[in-house]
């Protein structure tokens, strides 16, 4: 007859080897309840302990615990081991593409010349400039009149214009919105005017309508080294840090002195090319100190008060900026132009 | 404006290369668009004497002729009949090349050798003259290479002249610019002739009847002229400033208009009836024959130059046939003159004759000068064509104009500035630039100006001066001073964004197209006649009548995008706009600029996709992306309601955008008409919606609502209505019971077909109960779906569906 010793051993060892041999959880639970469920032979074994003799019954206890607990940890490991094992397999089966193209949201865009608008009235923003608007459809006063630009000024040839009516003309810049916020309100001034203009030539570096940003800024002792500071400032913000600039002396009706912004070719590095007309040299902003002529219109006094206004046209940029070799494309709409920007 | 450097050259000292110059000029405003050399390809081309002519012994045509240059002598045969001995002319040596291709190469014609060819101005590419051998200056130097020795070798600068510098519409005034930016002084040129004298005022006499707009006019008679092609150095220097040669007396006006921005006229003056000048404006309807040979027809506004008895030029502008320089002309009548700058331009305008001398009138010539030009012109003249000046000038001038003084306080450059500049720098810029300072005032110096600077009026035009000079660049950059400015928050601004977001979100791409379009653009979209959008601002002068009115919509637009980009092949299209319309308003000016945010689409919702099927876009795409954009605004209460009314939509398939009672705009399938005249195939959707009332519906502010303590309860019901029942009727209904407890009643599923019987549809709500206070019960929840059940029942048949 075997001993309770014995028989310990045996579940023991019997209990490991069927461990090793099970591959799955289920194999792993049915050795589990085999020796250690309610009617295990462990727990056979366990319950005759308190019938044994007070000398056996230390060891054989103590032999016993031990064997319990070896087997509940093996069999422990022996799931972990197998689900690993599950986990595994499970991985290999559920790999998928991940080449496959994603379920995207279709994005629409902004349009080219909204985007480089905004990136300019962000800029201005952040030197403080407010955005103010005016009417597309202007009484030739503020686009002519009250910006020095009398009847029979040679600079109303400059500007091919498209009438309403003797008195009323699609605007030709947006500079009427600087006469019209100084009408309204006192310095100091700080506007930037975005908008539509018109003019009548159609070629592909002409529209006869594009945009224009207008900026004004008016407070007491501001000086044309202001000037520079503020349209510097905005050209590096623009167009990079290292972008080389000058000012250059021009001519425009309303400002005195006048300033013509320059900045190095950035498709030739100021060698001269095809872009810049061999020059070197962009021309992106034209700018000046407000013409005390135009202060007289809005009642402002040039003893008291100095200031600098600046324009330039957004497709200008826009072009530049993309790359874009006809002026004509902003306005056709091809969706294959809309969806690269 | 075309200038020469060799002719600049005869003012002034270049004492730079030409990038330097180009820089130099460009920095001081006056802007270097273009420059080019001439005189290149004249190798092997040089100055030879004619020492012999003989004739050739075998050909009637030909003769022999022996030329020399600096070291030895040729035999060249030659056919011309104007070459005489001793005179120097332009021989192509063998191995040259002429312009027009021709190889020169050693050869025997009809047995005699010749070393090479003796060329006319045509041959050299030089002028039109094919009619003999160039003869040159007799002070040409021999054996010099030709370009050389014509000075043909120059540059030519294409200068941008703004609007506001008519003084540098000349090669003085440029030369001036040099000399005041390297201080130099200009060397004017020199005449001799003397203006006093009596002779003139018994020959001839100028009356100006309006002094207005002729404040001056000088004249002066050269006698015995003979009218013939000019001189080499005059017509090549014309040639390369753009001007064609006429002949001597017709070039030298013009050299002398390129010379010192001053126009000047030549008239016949045996051809003066009268033998005099009278300055008069038109007669209404008067007639004249201008030189270019057009009859124009005058009015009162119009400056005529008159003889006696009728009009021979339209001041400052053209002359006229009838008193043009001819080729028997004898005795030249030179007029200089000022005219009013105003109304020269508005002459030329009308007449449409943008001509050189109108140019510079129109911008403002030099008046102090006409009389000195007219001494120049007339020396020239007597150079050029011989005759003798007559003695004395006319000088009609009733009210000599005093030179402008303007007061410049050199504090004051340096405040505008914002930089130092020390006053004896100011002064000798303004010097530089012939400007007379008077600066014995420490704050109030008196400047003088000079005639030809009719553009420096007031103290900050100097300033502009001092800048200039000193160079823009040498200003520092500095950031105006004075405390930030803190922007208004705009309203727009947050609308706008949100427009963006949503729609761009949506699949939408912003296009731009133009304000203006054609009348017949609301006719395609079939807007009746008496709609308030067919009055249209118009336009007085368009570029066609495509683009000839202001738009009042922009659905025709976003039709003309969708089918250019059709026929490009981008057929799945989701577009919008938003942009200004612009109404007439009575009694106004200025029309209503009004915003509106329009949209199309149509086509699949997106490319074939592994995953997704592709589908055809609806109505309820459009209106889905446009319900998220009045959720995005914090606009509620938005209501859809079925309309027949809108002509270019579907009437079946469209619809108002209603908040409270005022309507947003308008939504819907495009009528199959409108379609059909853009060629579009299929289905599109159009919106437009108002801008403002957006921006006064929308609510910015967000306020938190505290997370409800107890969980919300959901119920499905599911019921069976007419098919003709609008759904939003329904959920009406439902919440017209104010149940307390029903927080939200949501449409997910509507079925037509079996078992629900023909003329009905299966509509299942999903309704979302909430108590704040507690957790709800069943039994409240079932009592309160009967309730809704039973309301439904009553008002429209509506059955539960099983």
């Amino acid at each position: 007859m075997e001993s309770l010793k014995e028989i310990l051993d045996r579940i023991y060892r019997e209990t490991l080897e069927s461990l090793s041999k099970a591959s799955t959880q289920k194999e792993v639970n049915e050795i589990r309840v085999q020796a250690l469920g309610k009617k295990g032979s462990l727990t056979q074994v366990l319950k005759q302990i308190g019938s044994l003799l007070e000398s056996e019954r230390r060891e054989i206890g103590r032999k016993a615990n031990q064997v319990k607990e070896e087997l509940e940890k093996r069999i422990e490991e022996a799931f972990r081991r197998i689900e690993e094992k599950e986990r595994e397999e499970a991985f290999l089966r559920e790999r998928i593409d991940v080449t496959l193209p994603g379920r995207a949201l279709i994005l629409g865009r902004k349009h080219p010349l909204t985007q480089v608008l905004d990136e300019i009235v962000d800029i201005f923003d952040h030197l403080g400039f407010e955005v103010v608007e005016g009417p597309e459809i202007e009484l030739d006063y503020y686009n002519f009149e009250a910006l020095n630009i009398p009847k029979g000024h040679p600079a109303r040839e400059m500007q091919a214009t498209f009438f309403i009516s003797d008195e009323v003309v699609l605007r030709t810049h947006t500079s009427p919105v600087q006469v019209r916020t100084m009408e309204k309100k006192r310095p100091p001034i700080r506007v930037i005017c975005p908008g539509a203009v018109y003019r009548c030539d159609s070629d592909p570096t002409h529209s006869p309508m594009f945009h224009q940003v207008e900026g004004l800024l008016v407070d007491r002792g501001v000086t044309f080294a202001d000037l520079k500071g503020v349209l510097t400032a905005f050209v590096h913000q623009m167009f990079g840090r290292d972008t080389k600039l000058r000012f250059r002396p021009s001519f425009f009706p309303f400002t005195e002195p006048s300033a013509e912004i320059d900045i190095e070719c950035f498709i030739c590095k100021g060698k001269g090319c095809g872009v810049c007309g061999y020059t070197g040299w962009l021309e992106i902003l034209g700018s000046g100190m407000v013409d005390p002529a135009v202060y007289q219109f809005v009642n402002y006094d040039p003893e008291e008060v100095s200031g600098f206004a600046f324009g330039m046209g957004i497709e200008r940029i826009a072009m530049l900026k993309f790359g874009i070799n006809d002026i004509r494309l902003f306005f056709t709409n091809d969706l294959r132009f809309l969806r690269q920007f | 404006m075309k200038v020469s450097l060799n002719w600049l050259k005869d003012y002034v000292e270049i004492p730079m290369g030409i990038e330097e110059l180009v820089y130099l000029l460009t920095m001081s405003g006056l802007e270097v668009e273009g420059v080019s050399s001439t005189g290149e390809g004249f190798n092997r081309i040089v100055v030879a004497e004619i020492e012999s002519i003989r004739k050739h012994p075998n050909a009637d045509r030909l003769s022999l002729v022996q030329v020399k240059t600096s070291d030895r002598t040729f035999s060249i045969v030659c056919g011309a009949t104007n070459i005489r001995e001793g005179q120097r002319v332009p021989l192509a040596l063998v191995g040259a090349r002429l312009p027009n291709g021709m190889e020169i190469k050693k050869s025997k014609i009809r047995g005699e050798i010749s070393e090479g060819m003796l060329c006319s101005e045509i041959e050299l590419g030089l002028g039109q003259d094919a009619s003999g051998i160039m003869i040159l200056d007799p002070r040409t130097p021999i054996g010099v290479n030709l370009a050389e020795a014509l000075g043909l070798k120059d540059t030519i600068l294409e200068i941008s002249i703004t609007p506001n510098r008519p003084d540098c519409l000349c090669v003085i005034g440029i030369a001036r610019e040099i000399a005041a930016l390297t201080h130099q002084r200009v060397r004017y040129p020199i005449s001799t002739l003397p203006s006093e004298g009596e002779e003139i005022y018994r020959k001839t006499s100028v009356t100006l009847q309006d002094p207005e707009l002729c404040p001056r006019y000088v004249a002066r008679m050269i006698e015995g002229v003979r009218i013939g092609p000019s001189p080499f150095w005059i017509k090549d220097r014309l040639e390369k400033v753009g001007i064609r040669s006429i002949n001597n007396v017709v070039d030298v006006t013009n050299y002398v208009m390129m010379e010192y921005g001053q126009p000047l006229h030549a008239f016949d003056f045996e051809r003066l009836e009268e033998g005099r000048i009278v300055v008069r404006r038109a007669t209404p309807g008067e007639e004249f024959i201008t030189l270019d040979g057009v009859k124009r027809i005058l009015d009162e506004e119009m400056l005529m130059i008159c003889d006696g008895v009728k009009p021979v030029a339209i001041a400052g502008v053209m002359g006229g046939l009838n008193s043009e320089i001819q080729e028997d002309t004898k005795i030249v009548l030179l007029e200089s003159a000022y005219f009013n700058p105003a109304n020269n331009r508005q002459t030329s305008r009308k007449l449409g004759l943008e001509t050189e001398a109108a140019y510079r009138f129109s911008r403002g010539i030099d008046y102090g000068s006409c009389l000195k030009v007219a001494n120049r012109a007339a020396q020239l003249i007597q150079e050029l064509a011989g005759g003798r000046v007559v003695e004395g000038a006319l000088d009609a001038y009733p009210k000599p104009i005093a030179d402008r003084l303007i007061d410049l306080n050199p504090k004051k450059v340096r405040h505008f500035l914002g930089m130092e500049i020390p006053n004896e720098r100011i002064q000798l810029y303004l010097e530089n630039l012939e400007l007379q300072v008077d600066p014995s005032e420490e704050n109030r110096w008196r400047v003088t100006i000079p005639s030809f600077r009719g553009d420096l009026e007031r103290e900050v035009d100097l300033i502009e001066e001092v800048a200039r000079l000193e160079g823009y660049e040498k200003i520092p950059s500095t950031l105006p001073k004075g405390p930030p400015s803190v922007r208004e928050k705009k309203r727009n601004t947050f609308v706008e964004k949100k427009i963006y977001e949503t729609l761009i979100l949506h699949g939408y791409h912003e296009v731009i197209s133009y304000s203006f379009t054609s009348p017949s653009s609301l006719d395609s979209i079939g807007l009746p006649t008496g709609d308030p959008r067919r009055n249209m601002v118009r336009i007085l002068n368009p570029i066609s009548e495509e683009a000839s009115v202001m738009r009042t919509s922009l659905i025709p637009g976003l039709l003309e995008i969708a089918r250019y980009n059709i026929s490009r092949k981008n057929l799945n299209l989701k577009i919008f706009e938003l942009r200004k319309v612009y109404f007439p308003k009575p009694e106004a000016l200025l029309p209503d600029e009004v915003t509106y945010l329009a949209g199309l689409a149509m086509g699949m919702d997106r490319e074939p996709h592994w995953a997704f099927p592709s589908r055809v876009i609806d109505f309820y795409d459009v209106k889905g992306c446009l319900e998220a954009l009045f959720e995005n605004l914090g606009i509620r209460g938005i209501q859809f309601i079925a309309t027949e009314e809108v002509p270019y939509l579907h009437p079946g398939r469209a619809s108002i955008i209603l908040v409270g009672s005022e309507s947003l705009g308008v939504l819907g399938e495009v009528h199959p008409q409108v379609l059909r005249h853009y060629e579009i195939l299929g289905k599109a959707y159009l919106f437009e919606i108002q801008f403002d009332p957006l921006v006064a519906y929308a609510k910015e502010e967000r306020k938190f609502h505290p997370l409800p303590k107890y969980p919300s309860v959901f119920r499905d019901l599911s019921i069976v209505v007419d098919d003709q029942l609008e759904v939003e009727r329904i959920r009406e209904a439902i919440y017209s019971l104010q149940e307390p407890l029903i927080h939200e009643v949501n449409l997910f599923d509507v079925y037509r077909g079996t078992p629900i019987p023909e003329g009905k549809k299966g509509l299942s709500f999903r309704i979302r109960y909430q108590a704040p206070d507690r957790t709800l019960t069943d039994e409240e929840v079932n009592h309160s779906i009967e309730k809704v059940l039973s309301h439904l029942r009553e008002i429209f048949k509506a059955e539960l569906r099983q």
